[in-house]
């Protein structure tokens, strides 16, 4: 530096001390292209440079520059350096020289570490939102082609001798595809450790040559590398993820590779989560199965329909419940039952698939409703986790166009009757619930309905359902029988439809609880003309 | 019965069945209501002109005899499961297709009640070679989603009617795009235009089941933008007034009914159930305000209003009781600066329409046994 000074100040005269100084290196150069002065700083980052000497001799690389605006950078003996040029009035042209090696590595690396966190970020977002399998191998397989690979085969460990393959390659619209093949996974090495899972094992690269042809996607071209990458999951294996890059690409970076672990990691946990999902939901589906309200149709000639509402939305079982079971030889009653088990959700739900059991054994007794109901109300004492239940029996047949109908509740809210010219009539009969008290009684109605005519059974949730455009009324029975008032002469499935779609709007967003109606319907169509009959005799038992 | 039917039959034909089967489920009768339709299948009319220019015009007729006080609710609700048992018929005498065209599940949106058109939809779509997974009216969302995981369908067709059930339908449509399902919907409730699907994201509307099927047949891409918060798309919701509107629902309705009892002398002598229903009528009023709060849409309301003045003057309800509760709730929501813009705009609309008629004089409840809330019919 101190060397360097007196050269360059007897240069021009002109030169200011600070200038020569500046810890920047700045050096000015003449309109015919000779170099007037350099600073310390330029003479150390360019040891070549000479005062008096054509630029393009000393510093070839910035004589190339016009150094009339934008700045200008090149690669000084491994380091980058960028020049900013300053036009001066005589035609000079000072550059001010800043060297931007570490600036510009740090700004690359943060630009390939942002890129990276983007893309598992993304990946991340778009595993976690679907719990199918199938979709999340896809997704899977496509954010790989999208960043990391041409083509892409996501494994999943084999079931019944078959693996579930998802094949992904880049630029082909439907390439997304899913197929069960059945292989050796010994044929690719790595393969069969990958998809057991465990122990861990790296990602390991494969010659391309001794891959067996279906791991190559039809139309790939040639394959330039192959890499197989475990999925680890949720301590049972994810499966595995077979990377391909076509001849020419290039292999893999460290840091990619990096990249292609942490995504397979991510892609693993989201497919396991999926797995998990789907043997739980099985599992679930099976056990409920029992516990959901049946599908109903017409039996003997009487139209049935039920409708059910748990008291959360997010559950299909609770606590009512109704189930009609039809005569077994045909000339016998079919018998239909809807009851409320206290207690919601599950628990109480499993609690009436109890009795719901119970009672299609006692079906044989069901000529006799009292009877039925004591041997139930035994059955339920002597199980300690039983807790009491509310229910209505009623037996049907056909009688010539009519239904006969006999009625029976425990405990339970009287069903309702609606007459073809729409009155509305309680059904006279009252009993003791069922699993509270050792001795029970109980009296039966019995009635017939013409066509057009619906016996409805019904739960206390419909009406003591809190709502309504005030927010703090309840429905009520009044309620109730006004709108079942309007459905004289409706098929069953509109009169179930009716009160619900009632009771919902009534309740609205509030809490309420179980809610289960079931009506017995006498049908309407060519019978028509039967519509009038009068004279219901009415019996009490 | 806007479309020909096809392999010959005419569009008369088509329209003298769609007569017979209107009589026959007007009447209930079931049996003759398979029969016309058994004949029209026999005679050539197509399965699928069957379902929508047969059953579907039905059920449209249906609906508009009904808003003019032609048929009752329970006809309304009798018609509808006859027709739904006459599908069920239709459903049984075809063999199903090989549904290789891909697999769509369809739902109404939780709280529609309307399901016929899904219902619909989903028998073209099997006719057309979909498989399809129908799962009704009433779905609460948390199992319409366990529904996708579980089967990864490759679209999600959704159903609703009534404009009130736009931000459930919003809810849905963002959570089956979360879970990486694409999503189809149609319905009154969208708009004649399709314009509130756009406006709640939905990948795809559509004005009826044939442009559905054809949609779904070129198949959907997956949601673009699967993990979109309500506020993205709408972006007015900061200012919280759909949710203080809809959270205060109830305080408000109280309050302007009784308001509105001081103010029109006659229903000063309402019993319990005459107060009850007039606020069941104002609740709707709150319920659409609240949708044209969510949306950001003022014409919702207006439609909605018009609608109203119409069903009310078809069941001789006079609808100039609707300004003074327009008013009302304006009074009640004058800190709400979207609510209120949009109320004073709508009242003086009323009030034009109203020029003229006689002041405003209260609804008479119990003469009609079919008031406003029994429907929820869209406009």
């Amino acid at each position: 530096m101190s060397e360097t000074e007196p050269t360059t100040r007897d240069a021009t005269g002109t030169v200011d001390a600070r200038w020569l100084e500046a810890p920047c290196a700045a050096l000015t150069v003449d309109p015919d292209g000779m170099v007037r002065e350099a600073n310390a700083a330029a003479v150390s980052l360019l040891p070549q440079l000479r005062t008096g000497e054509p630029l393009t001799r000393v510093v070839p690389w910035l004589a190339t520059a016009d150094g009339t605006s934008a700045p200008f950078a090149d690669v000084v003996d491994g380091r980058t350096v960028e020049a900013q040029p300053v036009r001066q009035d005589d035609g000079s042209v000072t550059w001010w020289l800043i060297d931007v090696t570490d600036v510009r590595s740090v700004r690359d690396e943060l630009k390939l570490e942002q890129a990276r966190a983007a893309f598992l970020s993304e990946a991340s977002a778009a595993l976690l939102g679907s719990l199918n399998l199938l979709r999340c191998m896809e997704v899977t397989g496509e954010l790989a082609v999208g960043r990391l690979a041409d083509g892409a085969l996501v494994i999943t460990p084999a079931a019944h001798g078959r693996f579930q393959v998802v094949t992904v390659v880049r630029d082909r619209a439907d390439s997304s595809r899913s197929t069960l093949l059945r292989f050796d996974p010994d044929e690719v090495p790595g393969l069969a450790e990958a998809l057991q899972g465990f122990p861990p094992v790296p990602s390991r690269w494969i010659d391309p040559a001794i891959a067996p042809s279906w791991l190559t996607p039809a139309g790939f071209g040639d394959v330039g590398s192959i890499v197989v990458t475990p999925l680890p999951g949720h301590g049972i294996p994810a499966g595995a993820l077979v990377l391909l890059r076509r001849a020419g690409c290039g292999p893999f970076s460290e840091g990619e590779e990096a990249t292609a672990n942490e995504f397979a990691a991510r892609s693993g946990l989201a497919m396991s989560a999926a797995r998990m999902f789907a043997q739980q939901a099985a599992i679930t589906e099976t056990l409920m199965r029992d516990l959901l309200p049946p599908r109903l149709q017409h039996v003997a000639g009487v139209e049935y329909a039920g409708g059910y509402r748990p008291s959360q939305d997010s559950e299909r079982v609770g606590g009512d419940f109704y189930d009609v079971h039809p005569a077994v030889d045909g000339t016998e009653e079919t018998l239909a039952v809807l009851g409320d088990v206290c207690g919601k959700g599950l628990e109480a739900a499993v609690l009436t698939g109890k009795i719901r059991s119970a009672l299609h054994a006692l079906r044989p007794m069901s000529g006799d409703h009292l009877r039925m109901l004591r041997l139930l109300n035994e059955a339920l004492l002597t199980d300690d986790d039983a807790r009491f239940v509310t229910l209505v029996l009623a037996s049907v047949s056909r009688i010539g166009s009519d239904v006969r109908l006999r009625l029976t509740c425990a405990g339970h809210p009287p069903p309702l009757i609606i007459r073809a010219d729409g009155r509305v009539e309680e059904a006279a009969t009252s009993g003791t619930l069922v699993g509270a008290l050792p001795t029970i009684e109980a009296t039966t109605y019995e009635t017939r309905i013409a066509p057009g005519e619906t016996c409805l059974l019904y739960t206390d949730g419909i009406t003591e359902a809190q709502g309504g455009p005030l927010g703090r009324d309840q429905f009520g029975e009044e309620r109730l029988q006004r709108a079942a008032a309007e459905c004289a002469g409706m098929p069953a499935e509109a009169v179930v439809e009716r009160v619900r779609m009632l009771a919902a709007e009534w309740v609205g967003r509030n809490a309420h609880d179980d809610m289960a109606v079931l009506a017995i319907t006498a049908p309407r169509g060519q019978h028509l003309t039967a519509v009038g009959g009068h004279g219901r005799g009415r019996y009490t038992a | 019965m806007t479309e020909h039917g096809r392999h010959g039959t005419s569009t008369s034909a088509v329209r003298r069945y769609a007569d017979l089967l209107w009589d026959a489920v007007l009447r209930g009768d079931e049996y003759t209501a398979v029969d016309v339709v058994v004949d029209a299948l026999r005679d050539g009319v197509e399965a699928e002109t069957v379902l929508l220019d047969l059953i579907g015009a039905v059920q449209q007729r249906v609906g508009a005899e009904w808003a003019a006080n032609r048929i009752s609710v329970a006809q309304e609700h009798a018609a509808t499961a006859i027709n739904e048992r006459v599908i069920g018929t239709l459903a049984l005498t075809r063999g199903r297709s090989a549904g290789d065209l891909g697999r769509i599940t369809v739902a109404c949106v939780d709280g529609e009640w309307h399901a016929l058109p899904a219902r619909l939809l989903t028998e073209v779509l099997r006719l057309r070679g979909f498989t399809v997974d129908y799962l009704g009216a009433q779905v609460p969302a948390a199992h319409l989603i366990t529904h996708l995981h579980r089967t990864g369908p490759d679209a999600v067709a959704l159903s609703s009617s009534i404009a009130t059930r736009l931000p459930t339908a919003h809810a849905t449509i963002s959570a089956c795009q979360a879970a990486g399902v694409p999503v189809i919907v149609g319905g009154p409730a969208f708009g004649t235009d399709g314009r509130y699907a756009r406006l709640l994201g939905a990948d795809a509307w559509a004005p009826d089941a044939r442009t559905a099927a054809e949609t779904l047949r070129g198949g959907l891409p997956a949601p673009a933008n699967p993990h979109a918060q309500p506020m993205d798309d709408l972006p007015h919701l900061s200012d919280q007034e759909y949710t203080l509107v809809t959270r205060n629902a109830p305080t408000l309705v109280a309050t302007v009914t009784e308001k509105l009892r001081e103010r029109v002398p006659a229903m000063a002598g309402y019993d319990d159930e005459q107060v009850l229903r007039t606020a069941e009528d104002v609740r709707h009023i709150v319920d659409f305000l609240a949708v044209a709060l969510y949306t950001g849409d003022p014409d919702l309301f207006g439609d909605f209003l018009d609608w109203t003045a119409e069903v009310l003057t078809a069941r001789s309800v006079p609808a100039s009781v609707l300004a003074p509760t327009l008013e009302l709730l304006g009074a009640e929501l004058r800190d709400f600066s979207r609510a209120a813009r949009l109320l004073r705009s709508a009242a003086a609309a009323r009030a034009a329409i109203d020029h003229g008629a006689a002041p405003a004089s209260p609804p008479t409840p119990g003469a009609d046994d079919a008031p406003l809330h029994r429907t929820g019919r869209p406009a």
